[in-house]
């Protein structure tokens, strides 16, 4: 089914989809005309299939759960941010915030996402196949995020147990981010999220793994002069 | 919030619609900032003349052709509703004084041999259409629609803020050392109208043009300076000069096609531009100064 939004009200067009009967066997939607809109396809939880053509605004497929949507151009702030499941795949570049907060699901971005890639992610796996800004994976909790490209300042700082996987250079490491060792067990997950979105031209082997030092985990009795 | 908007002419294909082109985004910009709005357009310049910027606020338009034609001769007025746009040889020196003097009521938006800039606060929507903004030709122009935050309501507090001849800024954020930079370049001779935290980055950046520093080096010099949040657009009589502070809070996007580049906040602003769907569309990085016809 096709809905244009330059016809159709936004929030119509979520009602329609955030309240799509579950006996309805027809879950193929194409939208038009976004013309940056924010919070296109918010709050779905239902199985649906969705490409959207062209430039979408703030928080695209946000709370997503289940929902399989493609975009075929831009995202502005903050697209899947909290997704839940489902897959959420950006064929142009993202903006600031990306996979914010998502706690599982898939998010893939085909070229560069900026800063803040990831920040707080508790789950989801964000494959971005450019580069990522700086500040990304801060304060991530779980999860995976991969670079193919290269990161800005401050990758991953202040994180806990997300694994961040970059290929390129790392412009600047963030507090109690360091280098860890790819086991045989990182290079499979790595080898697993590289065919999930589908990238044939890049070897788990080439990727260097990021995590947290664990030192911002328990406050430091030596460091109590400090307060 | 505040959205910010720019568009500048790489050929001449769309001179004719840039006013169109600009009341567009700024329409699309209502929800960033509903409080203000405002413009600047540069068309080309008259090499003998002077344009003026004016808001006469409440005076009387009749009144006040007839008196300041009383004082000056050489001079052409024209009327965009509380706005005019006076035209005159007389030097900015004298004729700020005279006017600062004569009309004390009457507010000085901007000047220069290129630029024409208009401002007032109400809904964007009903600014643009107040001031016919899509009649307007051109080369570049600027935009801005206002959410206030550190200043009043008032024309005065609205954006493009114009510190110098054929100079103009937009900006989007807030700055936080924006009465010691006040004070230091109150020193230095500048002049400010308002509280504003805009207004001294625009002084700012008078100030440094003034000393032959170029746009783009005066922007890079404004990263250490300038201290908050902000994407600002620095328009002259060439072009204009985009740049976001290193922590890159305050969103902007940039569209390139061969015939124009647009910025706007956010995409849904130039969403209505021609072969937009075909432009090379990114996203400024921080700290960058991004920088066309300077």
């Amino acid at each position: 089914m096709k809905l244009d939004l330059k016809k159709l009200k936004l929030r119509k067009v979520n009602e329609q989809l955030q309240s799509i009967d579950r006996k309805i066997n027809d879950r193929n939607f194409t939208i038009i005309n976004p013309e940056g809109n924010h919070a296109v396809c918010a709050g779905l939880t239902e199985e649906l299939n969705i490409n959207i053509k062209g430039h979408v605004g703030y928080y695209c497929a946000g709370m997503n759960q289940k929902a399989n949507i493609t975009i075929e151009g831009n995202v502005g702030t903050g697209v899947a941010e909290n997704m839940m499941s489902g897959k959420v795949h950006v064929k142009g570049n993202a903006s600031q915030s990306a996979g914010a907060t998502a706690h599982g699901g898939l998010l893939i971005i085909d070229g560069d996402a900026s800063s803040r890639c990831g920040i707080s992610m508790k789950g989801v796996d964000i494959v971005v196949k450019g580069s990522v800004g700086h500040m990304s994976g801060f304060m991530s909790q779980a999860g995976n995020l991969v670079v193919c490209g290269d990161a800005g300042e401050a990758l991953g700082d202040s994180l806990y147990e997300t694994n961040i996987y970059i290929k390129g250079k790392v412009k600047s490491l963030g507090a109690d981010c360091v280098e860890k060792k790819m086991d045989k067990k990182h290079i499979k997950k790595l080898n697993l999220l590289l065919q999930g979105a589908n990238i044939k031209n890049q070897k788990a082997e080439s990727f260097k793994r990021y995590g947290s030092a664990k030192k911002l985990y328990n406050f430091k009795i030596d460091n109590i002069s400090n307060y | 919030m505040c959205g910010i908007v720019g568009i500048y002419l790489k050929t001449k294909k769309f001179e004719k619609n840039l006013g169109k082109m600009l009341s567009g985004m700024l329409n699309n910009m209502e929800s960033r900032g509903p409080d203000s709005a405002g413009f600047a357009i540069y068309k080309n310049s008259d090499k003998k003349e002077y344009k003026y910027s004016l808001c006469i606020n409440n005076l009387d338009f009749t009144k006040f052709k007839k008196d300041i034609s009383k004082k000056i001769r050489n001079l052409k007025l024209n009327q965009y509703s509380d706005h005019i746009i006076v035209k005159t040889p007389e030097i900015p020196k004298k004729f700020i004084k005279f006017i600062n003097k004569e009309f004390p009521e009457v507010s000085i938006v901007g000047y220069g041999r290129s630029i024409e800039i208009f401002k007032q606060v109400g809904n964007p929507k009903d600014v643009v259409k107040k001031f016919n903004l899509e009649n307007f030709s051109g080369t570049h122009g600027i935009g801005h629609t206002r959410m206030a935050t550190e200043s009043a309501i008032t024309t005065d507090g609205s954006h493009p803020y114009s510190t110098g001849e054929d100079e103009c800024l937009v900006h989007n954020g807030s700055l936080s050392n924006h009465n010691n930079l006040r004070r230091e370049l109150k020193k230095k001779g500048n002049t400010f109208t308002s509280e504003n935290d805009t207004e001294v980055a625009a002084g700012y950046v008078s100030n440094s043009l003034a000393n032959n520093n170029s746009l783009k080096n005066t922007l890079v010099s404004g990263l250490k300076d300038l201290d908050g949040f902000y994407t600002f657009i620095a328009g002259t009589r060439k072009g204009f000069a985009v740049v976001r502070d290193e922590i890159a809070c305050k969103p902007a996007v940039i569209a390139e096609t061969k015939n124009y580049v647009a910025i706007a906040s956010e995409f849904q602003a130039m969403a209505h531009l021609p072969d937009v769907n075909n432009a090379k569309i990114f996203e400024p990085e921080p700290g960058i100064v991004y920088s066309w016809g300077n």
